[in-house]
């Protein structure tokens, strides 16, 4: 079974490439490579996979999630400038593709092994950047 | 354990037309019969969103699985051109108009222009209304 928890974070960045031109940045990147940076009302879903518990009926524990997904995304990355604020965005660009994978490298150690509510595991990450471009990641076996 | 990552980018595309559900293999009774309301003679519109969705590995250097410039721009030359703003039994006069036959007939269209450097086309989603979507997806990942 999967379950997905929403969670929101805004946060500012910009898009573009130390090794190319700016208007090589602007013709990859479009607006997003604007030099003073620009944000975004982020919308994170997080699913996880396992099998309801027999005794609690839960998969997992979805106050636990929400403390996990404060801890790991919203506290580091809520109202900060990716680029100059939040690792490893100095060096990364902070496309909505490296923000999600990102996000899943923080938060998939937190669902190994048997919690306990069951065998948990990181299932998908999806991260909009706004309504019309959202990206899936995912590292679960396939 | 073998896994892999998995990225896919979906960017949503929306365009307005009018359409009017009518099978010309099939009588004036049975067309009213089968599409109800979507088959009154002079049409009715909708907003309509297509979701397009890519797949494959993200180059390190650039960060982007596409750089969503140019996937805007190949949706607007390939897709949005003709059938925004357009009465859909004019723009596609070999179809009926239901929301499958254009979602696959986008699906068509992008799979025709999709640029060879382009990570592969996974899926196009039409929304028809907020409460009806139509998907295809490319199986082979």
């Amino acid at each position: 079974m999967l379950i997905t928890r929403r969670v929101e974070f805004s946060a500012s960045h910009i898009c573009a490439s130390p090794a190319l031109s700016e208007a090589e940045n602007r013709a990859l990147y479009g607006a997003g490579a604007n030099p003073h940076g620009h944000g975004h009302n982020y919308v994170l879903e997080v699913t996880l996979a396992g099998e309801p518990d027999p005794v609690t009926g839960m998969v997992f524990d979805l106050r636990e999630l929400k403390e996990i997904l404060q801890r790991e995304v919203v506290l580091p990355m809520d109202h900060r400038f990716l680029n100059r604020e939040v690792a490893p965005f100095g060096d990364v660009v902070p496309t909505t593709e490296n923000i999600a994978a990102e996000i899943w490298r923080r938060l998939e150690p937190n669902f190994r092994g048997p919690a306990r509510s069951g065998n948990v595991r990181l299932n998908n990450v999806r991260l909009y950047e706004t309504e019309d471009l959202f990206v899936d990641y995912s590292e679960a076996a396939l | 354990m073998s896994t892999r990552s998995f990225t896919r980018l979906t960017r949503r595309y929306r365009f307005s037309a009018s359409h009017r559900l009518h099978a010309p293999n099939l009588s004036g009774e049975a067309n009213r019969e089968l599409y109800g309301k979507c088959n009154n003679p002079f049409g009715h519109g909708h907003n309509y969103f297509a979701e397009i969705s890519v797949t494959g590995t993200v180059p390190e250097d650039s960060g982007l699985l596409v750089s969503v410039p140019a996937l805007d721009a190949l949706v607007e030359r390939a897709v949005l051109r003709d059938l925004d703003h357009c009465d859909l039994n004019h723009a596609l006069p070999n179809l009926v108009p239901t929301s499958e036959n254009v979602a696959a007939e986008i699906e068509r269209r992008l799979s025709a222009a999709w640029p060879r450097e382009f990570p592969k086309l996974a899926g196009v989603r039409l929304w028809e209304t907020k409460r009806n979507r139509f998907e295809l997806r490319n199986e082979e990942q």
